[in-house]
This record gives C-alpha cells, sequence and structure tokens, in this order.
C-alpha cells in the first residue's frame, strides 16, 4: 500500500445560503486518504460528513480549497469515483442486472465485457439469480446490495458511501458491512464511508475521522490498529469505540448550552438532563438511532 | 405453466358480476319494449334490433362503416398521441419554450373541442381531413397535459444517480425522464384513445355525412328508424369498451416493473 495521498482534501469550506443567512457546512477540513485505504467519517448531524463525502465525490463543487484525487482537482463527478447512497436508488424500470449495468454505460468496455462484469458483480454481491428481478421485488438489503454493485461494477479507484446501511434492520446491516470488508480486502478499492454509527465505523475503518458540528470540523482521526477482517467482540475494538464515542461526547457537549437555549421546555422534564449522546440523537429522525451499540 | 384454480374461478366470478348490470338491462328494456310499458317506435324490442343490425350487416355495409370510423379514430389517434409526446417532452425539457408555450397551451385547453368544429369545418372543409384534425386535437391534449406532468415530475434522486454516472443530455432523456414518465404518459394515451373514439363519432354528427358509424346513426334519426339508432349506438358502446381493454393491456405490460396494487 501505497503512502501517497490518493485522495487530498486541502482546507476545504463549503458554506450554504440559509433564509438570506449563510450556514458554514464545512470549515477549514483537511484530510488524506491514501490508497487501498477505508476511511470512515463518524459525527452527529450537522456534522458535515455528508457534504464532505459529495464534495470529494464530485456531486457538489461549490467549495474553497483544494480537493484532488490522483493528483487531479475534483470538479465534478467521474467513473474512477463510484458512489452508494443510503437509499438503493435503483431505477425500478430496470431489472437488477440492468441497473448494476448503468454503472458502465459511459465506461469503455466492449458490450461481452460488459456483460462479464455486470454478471461477476452481482455474484461478488451474492444476488446471482436475481439478475431479471425488478427493484420491487426486492428486500431492502437485497436492494442495497445492487446497490452497492452498481458503484462498485466499474471498478472505480475510490467508492465513496453516504450511510449505505442506514435504513437497514441490525442483522442485515451486519452482514453486509462484514460483506463489504470483504470486498474492499479482495478488491482493493478505496473506501470513503460516511455513517453515524460508531460500531459501523470502527468496525470498518482503518481510521475513524470523527467530525463535530457547528461549525463542520474534523475533531481528530482515529486510527484502528486491528488487521481486516475483524472479530465484532475483539476487545479492542471495543475499547476504540468507546474512545471514539467519548471524543463525539465531548463534541456534542459543547453545543448543548445553545441547544438548551433553543428548547427550554426540554429542561422542565423530569428526566432533566438528556446525555450528550442522546441529545445528538433527538437531532436525527426519530427512527433511525444514532448509535446502535447492539450489533451482533 | 398453470393457473392456480382459486385465481381462476376469482376472475370468472369477476366476470359474471361484470355482466350482471348489462344483463339486466337489456331485460328491462325488452320486458318494457314488448310489454307495451314503452312506446316501441321509440325503444324498439331487441328483437327489432338484432334484424336491424342483421340487416346492415348483409344487405348494407355495416363492416364497411366500422372501418371508416376506426380509420379515423386510429389515424387522428397516432397523430395527436404522437405529435402530444413531442410537444409535451419539448415544454418539459425546454426552460424557454416552457416559459414561452405552457400559458398559451394551458389556456387554449380550456376550450371546449366542439368549439373547434366550426373553425375546422372553414379550415380544412368537411372531409375526412376535417374530421382527421378534430380527432387529432381531442387525443392530442391529454397526452400533452400528462406527459408533461410525468416528465417534470422525474425523481430528483435518480437524475442525481445519472450525474454521479456522467450521463450525456440524451442519456438523461431516453434512462431517466422518458421512463419515470412512462406511467403518466401511459395515462395520457389511454385517455387520449377513448377522447379520440369520442371525437370520431363526434366529427361524424357534427361534420357532417359520410360513411361512418356516426352517419348510421344520423340516418337512422332521420328515417326515425330507432332501431338502426340503437345498432349505432351499441357498435359505438363495444368499440368503446375493446379499445379500453386494448389499451390498459398494452398499459400493464408496458409497467410491468411497477409493483401491483391490487
Amino acid at each position: 500500500m501505497a503512502s501517497r495521498a490518493h485522495l487530498r482534501i486541502s482546507n476545504v469550506s463549503r458554506r450554504f445560503r440559509v433564509n438570506g443567512g449563510d450556514l458554514t457546512a464545512l470549515d477549514q477540513v483537511s484530510l488524506d486518504v491514501r490508497a487501498g485505504e477505508f476511511v470512515t467519517i463518524v459525527g452527529a448531524s450537522g456534522c458535515g460528513k455528508s457534504t464532505l463525502l459529495r464534495l470529494g465525490a464530485g456531486l457538489d463543487v461549490e467549495h474553497d480549497g483544494t480537493i484532488e484525487h490522483d493528483g487531479k482537482p475534483v470538479t465534478g463527478p467521474n467513473l474512477d469515483r463510484g458512489i452508494v447512497f443510503q437509499e438503493p436508488r435503483l431505477f425500478p424500470w430496470l431489472t437488477v442486472e440492468r441497473n448494476v449495468a448503468l454503472g458502465l454505460e459511459n465506461a469503455v468496455f466492449s458490450k461481452a465485457e460488459k456483460r462479464d462484469l455486470v454478471a461477476k458483480q452481482i455474484a461478488l454481491v451474492g444476488l446471482a439469480g436475481f439478475e431479471k428481478a425488478y427493484p420491487h421485488q426486492l428486500s431492502g438489503g437485497m436492494a442495497q446490495r445492487a446497490g452497492i454493485a452498481r458503484g462498485l461494477v466499474n471498478r472505480p479507484d475510490v467508492l465513496f458511501l453516504d450511510e449505505p446501511f442506514g435504513a437497514l434492520d441490525a442483522i442485515t446491516k451486519a452482514r453486509l458491512q462484514g460483506e463489504l470488508q470483504d470486498i474492499w480486502a479482495r478488491e482493493q478499492i478505496t473506501m470513503v464511508l460516511v455513517t453515524h454509527d460508531v460500531d459501523e465505523a470502527v468496525y470498518l475503518g482503518d481510521r475513524v475521522v470523527v467530525m463535530s458540528p457547528r461549525p463542520g470540523r474534523i475533531r481528530q482521526i482515529v486510527p484502528v490498529d486491528l488487521p481486516h477482517p475483524r472479530a465484532r467482540t475483539s476487545s479492542r475494538l471495543a475499547s476504540i469505540r468507546n474512545h471514539v464515542l467519548d471524543i463525539l461526547n465531548s463534541t456534542t457537549s459543547d453545543d448543548l448550552p445553545k441547544m438548551a437555549a433553543k428548547q427550554p421546555t426540554s429542561q422542565k422534564r423530569p428526566v432533566a438532563k438528556p446525555g450528550p449522546v442522546q441529545a445528538a440523537l433527538h437531532n436525527k429522525s426519530a427512527e433511525r438511532p444514532l448509535f446502535s451499540t447492539t450489533e451482533i | 405453466m398453470s393457473v392456480p384454480a382459486s385465481f381462476r374461478t376469482r376472475r370468472l366470478v369477476r366476470i359474471r358480476r361484470g355482466l350482471t348490470l348489462p344483463v339486466v338491462l337489456l331485460v328491462l328494456w325488452e320486458v318494457s319494449s314488448r310489454g307495451g310499458l314503452v312506446d316501441a317506435r321509440f325503444l324498439p324490442s331487441l328483437e327489432e334490433v338484432y334484424f336491424t343490425a342483421k340487416r346492415e350487416l348483409i344487405d348494407n355495409n355495416l363492416i364497411g362503416e366500422l372501418g371508416f370510423s376506426l380509420f379515423r379514430n386510429v389515424v387522428g389517434f397516432f397523430i395527436g398521441s404522437g405529435l402530444g409526446i413531442l410537444f409535451a417532452t419539448l415544454l418539459a425539457l425546454s426552460r424557454t419554450a416552457d416559459a414561452l408555450i405552457t400559458p398559451t397551451f394551458n389556456g387554449l385547453k380550456q376550450i371546449s373541442l366542439l368549439a373547434w368544429i366550426p373553425l375546422i369545418s372553414i379550415w380544412f372543409g368537411f372531409g375526412e381531413q376535417a374530421k382527421i384534425v378534430f380527432v387529432a386535437i381531442a387525443a392530442f391534449i391529454p397526452v400533452v397535459l400528462n406527459t408533461y406532468e410525468g416528465m417534470r415530475n422525474a425523481p430528483r434522486d435518480l437524475i442525481e444517480v445519472g450525474h454521479a454516472l456522467q450521463f450525456t443530455r440524451v442519456q438523461r432523456i431516453a434512462r431517466i425522464l422518458v421512463p419515470s414518465a412512462l406511467p403518466s404518459i401511459a395515462t395520457g394515451v389511454h385517455l387520449g384513445l377513448i377522447y379520440s373514439w369520442l371525437a370520431t363519432v363526434g366529427a361524424e354528427y357534427f361534420l357532417a355525412v359520410g360513411p361512418g358509424v356516426g352517419g348510421l346513426i344520423i340516418a337512422g334519426r332521420e328515417r326515425f328508424d330507432m332501431a338502426l339508432v340503437m345498432v349505432g349506438v351499441l357498435i359505438l358502446g363495444v368499440v368503446g369498451f375493446i379499445l379500453n381493454r386494448l389499451a390498459a393491456t398494452v398499459e400493464s405490460y408496458l409497467l410491468r416493473w411497477r409493483a401491483t396494487t391490487h
């Protein structure tokens, strides 16, 4: 594994105009990702982690600072940079096979090569036998497998994953995390995964980038010095996870007084002071827990 | 490939229930006509209608008349819906065209179809051309409205996927906009088919005589031959029903990727 930076993000800021005011989603963020590395980005909602991912993938180009991939500035989407979204975003009118083939639509391969790559990729994500199925016939987990296959089929240099397992049930999620790790190890593709699940971040990442909100900044980068594939039960993994949680707690606690001022009623509740983690949890939509600590 | 028995019986039950009302109506018709409840000159018995239909079929050229009507219908329908899809696609894809044309179109579509008849008859005369133009306008309007809606509502998420996969403009249209608009386009074309059949009869009725089922009805009225009128009306109903079923079948085939909701 070369040590040169494959993806170089330097002093990147991103502001949005919201109701006439300026909202700084990212403030002077710098991050280098090595070729073949698995980097996970974790943080409470509003920390700009998804914004950072979209900038890296080239889906958003309105930023200060520089983003380079393989030495070239990122000025828009590119087939060398794949992306997987939280929702599978499959085309409902196409079969699994043809959805995956969309990833090769503009790639320079012959028809036969494309067919081959698609079949191989479908097998790799465990969807063999479902080539002709339409998205509405798939479960959530299967649909997301197809979404991942579409992102991978072109063998991109870097695959960006935006909370890819966020909408899945715990069992499916754990299985897909394991499979993603296997694919990464086998295919040697650089991966950048955004998540709000600390377990997931620590389990998958070579490094865990912890971000803090308002304005979005990188708080700390925690290396996970454990070889892949990892055992979820490893005590080392657990202690790193606790360390990351501590960092997250300290980042969100800075924010508490402001939130309390905005929501005075929350102080009147007898349960009183929500822990910082729960406070962050309240920010996210209710059906998606911020941290799942009950992974299998 | 065997269809499950329960499915087949359910289908049979559905067909039987669907047929109940028409059969009851026919019986009521026959009873009131024969029993002298109504004047048989205004409501001829089924038997008389049957013999009239037979006479028209064998001695006169009923099939030919129907052929003329269907020909106008199909030609007008294809011209109207084809132009409609193209026109709506232009409006949906070009901001300039949308801003220039859509408000005017929205105004013009409010004009009743029948109000076009005097204009059409003066511009195109009373021949085939005028009738086909009328049918085409009838199909054009619902196709444009629905296609436009469908294209404008293409999911943002999928457009972003296309962006990430470096789709060209043509790919975005062919791969995302058109297929996502297909359900709406199908609805529009289906409506267009129904409207164009109604307009076919309207055209034959209002744009003076000529061959066609509409002409048959006019002849029946002028000769005070109510059985002939009934034959015409029944044919119109049956053809309309068949066209509708045909459209529904094609529609469900084209949209087989959608989760069935029934």
